[in-house]
């Protein structure tokens, strides 16, 4: 069995020699380098502008501006395209923009020899703006006399959309009911993924190649067609090893203007880099959002109805737009039942960097306020906050009223039940109950639900090719992504097991190249062991039939009384018959039977869904003088199925816990009034070191998915996701101060406990 | 354009370069060692990492020419002639410490530098010396347990 | 690839400032951490450098025959902790720029340079000034001697003349000799940031350990430059080692900073860390010099 086993990154060895070869690493020596020219106004317009002292820059070969570009305007979000015009992603940008809505906006681009002469020249160029007052709250985008930012969006309403199920209204279950209705808020972070946004072009035989750090090749292939309005088969794109995505990367990022760019040049190789500030400022986000939950419940805790009124601060550009406040509404909708459950969500445009895909596509965002209000609900009816989510959790066999989408496995309870084990939660809600003093602490948790993959919301199709190597070994490609999360491995593990061939005899090929590999969207959703791994999974099927029904030949016996594993041919009896290095030899110089070469291709189009489960639980302690918060002991509890590498698995945890705890405690990108990013780097942006980090601790409940191809499920996002509101909810805890608002900084807190009297002022 | 001298991962070599260039220029552009990451060109993200007469420095801030007459090592030079892995490579392969490899290499130099001083660490201390690496995607945990095996206390320390 | 007009590389002190005074516009560059960047961000782009960069004369930590400790400002962050000259005798100065970014910044960055940039936040600045440290500066026209505490003329700026190097950084034995101290640095993250407030305590007691003798307080991020609170040291000094003294000391020192409002943090949020923060930094402080805890 190769599945379910803790194997070792089959890119391991590449990756701690240094060997693994990132797009930056393969870029040609020699070649030009682009600098975007950014705007330095966040609401406005170029007049125009003064390139003369920027052209005589020595070194200098030629500078591109937004009056130079296509008017083409194209979408960039990482989704499957819609042939359906209705559900198409907005198309709200160009390669230039002579529209500025973020500060940073790119509005020109230098090609130089070297980055130092695109650098001095990019100081030299004078830009005339007409400049409107800028704006960055939601709050300031909805006021009727700011400009519009997109033609297309009065009131830069992006989209709204609402739903209510069940019975009745809420305002009717609110009869009788305790009723708590709450604001919650959730700030604006970066995905600092360490390889920064980085490509090269270059053109060969009348066709632009482009080489990116990005999570989905074919998705970029078709943008530049858009984009440059050339013929999607034009472009080739691919994508070697990449340093981290986390949806930032399932965005198509500079990849449409670098194509551009080396077209302008005579097809000479052109590499655009960005540097950490630019990646901060002008790529992706994820969305602030501005959540109002209401609930009511019976004094027993009981929920009966259950409202969510959200806004979502989109920045300049759509992006993935409204889809990810749509899917907090889902969320919100999934993880509580209640007879009557509404929602009201809005995504409005402003002055900052588009907020685009970001690990938990929204859901970060919802459990904080919902698991928040869980706890805040709690205290109000006086239960134990653990035994008013078990009340009202979802339960196994339920079915979303708006997807479809059914809980056909829950590991949920069992979940709960190890979380509160280990930080023996009964014991410590009591023990610090009433505690004084500067230093206090508190235990605290929240749970989730989440999706696998994107159906029906979206299509949901992936490929997988498997070549035969003469001696019994073989090539395994997939159009899916590795970006670090160990996809490579999981899919050779997958395909040993669909197949009989050994792993170490599977060869997956690690680089994407869109005039090679099968058709995949790539990597964002968790959907790669799920959706892929099928497509992996139907493909060792076909490819295995065909070594049998040879070997049936060979062999002169019916192909259905043989097997094969371990890489050999067995009979009904486990005997071997025949190695497959014979077979595979055999096939492809064969003088008896017909020579061939043994392959098998398959798509497959996923039209399931399934909800994987999680928890955190946490303990605090906190000094309240300085509001200083340290993790003393926290665990995250998943059910994503049947694991396929369990230890990949849980380092896959660590890294979301500790993403979600750079959430909930020190991250957030600050701009200025006019718009202008505060702290676009990673000194001033406060990323976890590893002196901010708790030790992890990671736990699973396995159940088995019918729907997955081994009985797995989602579990690349959800370790982010419940992390932030179990540290919120300790807190509580321990102060009983109730923060609605992220991130917990000691700022923050210092000014809560002044607030409660906890500090004299 | 300036001749240094300069032994890097144990040749002594004569490398031109131009004086404007960081450590980390010449070694990915002129050397093609590119295990020496960029990830924010400010010793901010510790990517870049390397040894230059045995300690730990970010080669994006260190100009070339300054490395005249020092020894400067990569993850290039702690690999075996036959490719084999030192035993603190092996500990990240083994210990899953590895995941977009990103800032693998660097934290492997940092980790050559404290293994070097021949002491044995606690944990917390272990997260001092490795505190100017960012790492997005382990929440450095198997790092840690990676670092403990080659440098750690024989008792693991602590529960946090 | 940094855009740096021309760059001399200095051999010798002498050639250092014989380059600096030959070309009015160029920078002294030394470990590089602050000044590249600086380049980079195009502050300082097309600049002119004199490196003083692994100059052997200016680095490292020695003891004088009258127990003077002279510290080479081209001495990094890593080798003063290191030093077992400040291990014994400033073992305070030895914690506070091991928390100085990470361990690979500490091992370019240096403590001359720490100085000489001015900055408000800078780690060994607050520990500094409650040594009483000095300084030998020295030009085209010889040396001449300053306090540190002189040495600060306002944000970002020192009282260097063009042509002039930080040449040594001086403890005088009693300025050390018998006390205890302590720094604490605040900011957001254990590691990688700069403080929010640095706060800095060197404190000799009476014989009998139950009365403050000497008292020096310090801050960092509390003035626009690392600020000496020389009216709570007056009033500390001489009294007894009581809860009440302790207590007093935060709203005393509130009289002589000035922390102002940043989108880093705001004046009320520095002010509850100086109160709070010179309370802690004494305590330990007072630990370190023998006493005992109150």
């Amino acid at each position: 069995m190769a599945v379910g086993k803790s194997v070792g990154r089959v890119d391991a060895y590449e990756k701690v020699t240094g060997r693994a070869l990132y797009t930056e690493d393969m870029a040609p020596q020699g070649a030009l380098v682009a600098r975007v020219v950014r705007a330095t106004i966040a609401n406005g317009r170029v007049k125009g502008f003064d390139l003369a002292a920027a052209l005589g820059v020595p070194g200098v070969v030629k500078i591109v501006t937004c009056f130079d570009v296509p008017e083409i305007d194209f979408p960039t979000a990482g989704h499957p395209w819609s042939t359906d015009t209705g559900h198409q992603d907005i198309a709200d940008r160009r390669l230039l923009n002579r529209r500025v809505r973020v500060y940073g906006d790119d509005i020109a681009a230098i090609i130089a020899e070297d980055m130092v002469a695109a650098s001095r020249a990019a100081r030299l160029i004078r830009v005339e703006y007409e400049e409107y007052p800028p704006f960055t709250a939601i709050e300031q985008a909805l006021d009727e006399h700011v400009t519009r930012l997109h033609d297309f969006a009065p009131g830069n309403v992006l989209k709204a959309t609402e739903y209510r199920f069940g019975e009745g209204t809420f305002e009717a279950a609110c009869e009788g009911s305790v009723v708590l209705t709450k604001d919650y808020r959730v700030q604006t972070v970066q995905h600092c993924h360490l390889e920064l946004p980085v490509s090269f072009a270059y053109m060969e035989k009348g066709r632009v190649v482009v080489v990116s750090s990005t999570q989905i090749p074919h998705i970029v292939r078709r943008v530049v067609g858009q984009a440059l309005g050339i013929p999607w088969g034009k472009v080739r794109v691919i994508k070697p090893y990449i340093g981290g995505g986390f949806g930032n990367k399932q965005d198509v990022l500079y990849e449409p203007l670098n194509a551009f760019l080396t077209m302008r040049v005579g097809g000479r190789p052109v590499r655009l880099e960005l540097t950490r500030e630019e990646t901060m400022a002008s790529t992706r986000v994820r969305h602030a959002m501005n959540l109002t939950i209401a609930s009511a419940a019976r004094p027993d805790g009981k929920l009966v109805g259950r409202k969510l009124v959200g806004y979502s601060n989109q920045g300049g550009y759509a992006s993935h737009g409204h889809a990810i406040i749509s899917n907090t509404a889902s969320g919100f909708r999934h993880l509580y039942e209640s007879q009557v459950i509404e929602a009201r969500v809005s995504t409005v445009y402003t002055n900052i960097a588009a907020g685009g895909a970001m690990r938990g596509y929204g859901i970060p965002q919802i459990i904080f306020a919902l698991e928040s209000h869980m706890d805040d609900l709690a205290l109000r009816l006086h239960m134990d906050p653990l035994a008013l989510r078990r009340m009202n959790a979802m339960r196994p066999g339920y079915r979303d009223p708006g997807t479809g989408i059914t809980a056909l496995s829950s590991g949920l309870m069992a979940c709960l039940d190890k979380g509160e084990r280990h930080i023996r939660w009964a014991e410590k809600r009591k023990a610090y109950a009433n505690q004084t003093g500067d230093v206090r602490r508190g235990v605290g948790m929240a749970m989730f639900s989440y999706k696998t993959g994107v159906h029906p919301i979206s299509l949901e199709m992936a490929s997988c090719r498997m070549l035969l190597n003469e001696d019994g070994s073989m090539q395994l490609q997939v159009g899916a992504t590795e970006i670090g999360q160990g996809a490579d491995t999981v899919l050779t593990q997958m395909a040993a097991e669909s197949t009989g061939i050994p792993m170490e005899q599977v060869h997956i090929v690690s680089v994407q190249d869109t005039d090679v590999s099968p058709f995949d969207f790539g990597a964002y959703a968790s959907r790669q062991t799920y959706v892929t791994g099928m497509a992996v999974k139907r493909t060792g099927a076909i490819f295995r039939q065909k070594i049998l029904s040879y070997a049936a030949k060979m062999l002169d016996c019916p192909a259905e009384k043989l097997s094969l594993a371990d890489g050999r041919v067995l009979d009904a009896d486990g005997n071997v018959l025949l190695p497959l290095e014979a077979l595979a030899t055999e096939a492809v110089y064969s003088l008896k039977h017909a020579a061939t070469h043994i392959t098998a291709e398959a798509s497959y189009q996923c039209e399931d869904n399934t909800f994987s489960f999680g928890c955190c639980f946490a303990e605090i302690e906190v000094d309240i003088p300085v509001g200083k918060l340290r993790v003393v002991d926290i665990i995250n509890v998943h059910d994503s199925g049947v694991l396929i590498n369990p230890k990949l698995a849980e380092a896959q945890v660590h890294g979301g816990m500790s993403m979600g705890l750079g959430y909930g405690l020190s991250e957030q990108l600050l701009y200025s009034e006019k718009g202008m990013p505060l702290n676009d780097n990673l000194l001033d942006y406060k990323l976890p070191t590893a002196m901010d980090t708790p030790e992890l601790t990671v736990s699973f409940v396995e159940t088995v998915d019918p729907t997955g191809p081994f009985g797995n499920k989602a579990l690349g996002e959800p370790p982010a996701i419940p992390v932030a509101p179990a540290v919120r909810n300790a807190l509580l805890h321990a102060t009983g101060v109730a923060v609605d608002s992220l991130p917990l900084t000691p700022q923050k807190l210092v000014e809560h406990f002044m607030d409660a009297g906890l500090i004299d002022p | 354009m300036k001749i240094i001298r300069v032994n890097v991962n144990g040749r002594d070599m004569e490398v031109a370069v131009d004086e404007r260039e960081s450590l980390a220029d010449t070694l990915r552009e002129r050397l093609r060692l590119t295990s020496v990451k960029k990830g924010c060109e400010v010793g901010e993200c510790g990517a870049c990492t390397v040894l230059v007469d045995g300690r730990a420095i970010d080669s994006c801030i260190y100009l070339a020419v300054w490395a005249e007459g020092r020894r400067v090592l990569t993850v290039e030079g702690i690999t075996g002639p036959g490719g084999e892995l030192s035993p603190i490579q092996q500990a990240f392969v083994e210990e899953a410490a590895i995941q977009c490899g990103f800032c693998t290499p660097g934290l492997i130099m940092t980790a050559v530098e404290i293994v070097g001083t021949g002491r044995r660490y606690t944990r917390d201390e272990l997260r001092k010396l490795i505190a100017g690496h960012l790492c997005r995607c382990t929440g450095y945990q198997n790092i840690l347990n990676a670092m403990e095996r080659v440098a750690g206390v024989a008792q693991r320390v602590g529960g946090e | 690839m940094y855009d740096i007009g021309k760059i001399h590389l200095a051999r010798s002190v002498r050639d250092a400032i014989a380059a600096l005074s030959a070309d009015p516009g160029a920078h002294v560059v030394c470990g590089g951490s602050d000044v590249l960047i600086k380049i980079r961000e195009g502050k300082l782009a097309g600049c002119s450098l004199v490196s003083i960069n692994g100059l052997k004369e200016l680095a490292g930590v020695a003891l004088e025959e009258d127990g003077t400790i002279v510290i080479g400002p081209a001495t990094t962050f890593a080798d003063v902790t290191r030093s077992p000259i400040i291990a014994r005798h400033a073992p305070a100065l030895g914690g506070a720029v091991d928390q100085a970014g990470g361990p690979q910044l500490r091992n370019v960055g240096t403590i001359g340079g720490n100085l000489c940039n001015g900055a408000t936040s800078a780690d060994s600045a607050a520990t500094l000034l409650t040594l009483n440290a000095r300084l030998t500066i020295t030009g085209p026209d010889g040396r001449r001697e300053t306090a540190l505490e002189a040495f600060y003329e306002g944000p970002g700026r020192v009282r260097l003349a063009h042509g002039e190097l930080l040449t040594a950084i001086r403890i005088e034995r009693r300025d050390y000799e018998g006390f205890g101290g302590h720094y604490i640095k605040y900011a957001q993250r254990n590691a990688m940031d700069i403080a929010t407030l640095g706060c800095a305590v060197h404190v000799r007691l009476s014989e009998d350990k139950r009365a403050v003798e000497q008292y020096r307080l310090a801050f960092g991020v509390a003035a626009p430059t690392p600020v000496r609170c020389r009216g709570v040291e007056a009033r500390v000094n001489g009294r007894p080692l009581t809860e009440k003294t302790l207590e007093r000391i935060g709203e005393w020192a509130l009289e002589e900073v000035t922390p102002r409002t940043s989108w880093r943090a705001s004046r009320e949020f520095r002010v509850q860390l100086v109160k709070t923060l010179s309370r802690r930094a004494t305590e330990r402080a007072i630990l370190n010099a023998g006493g005992a805890a109150i």
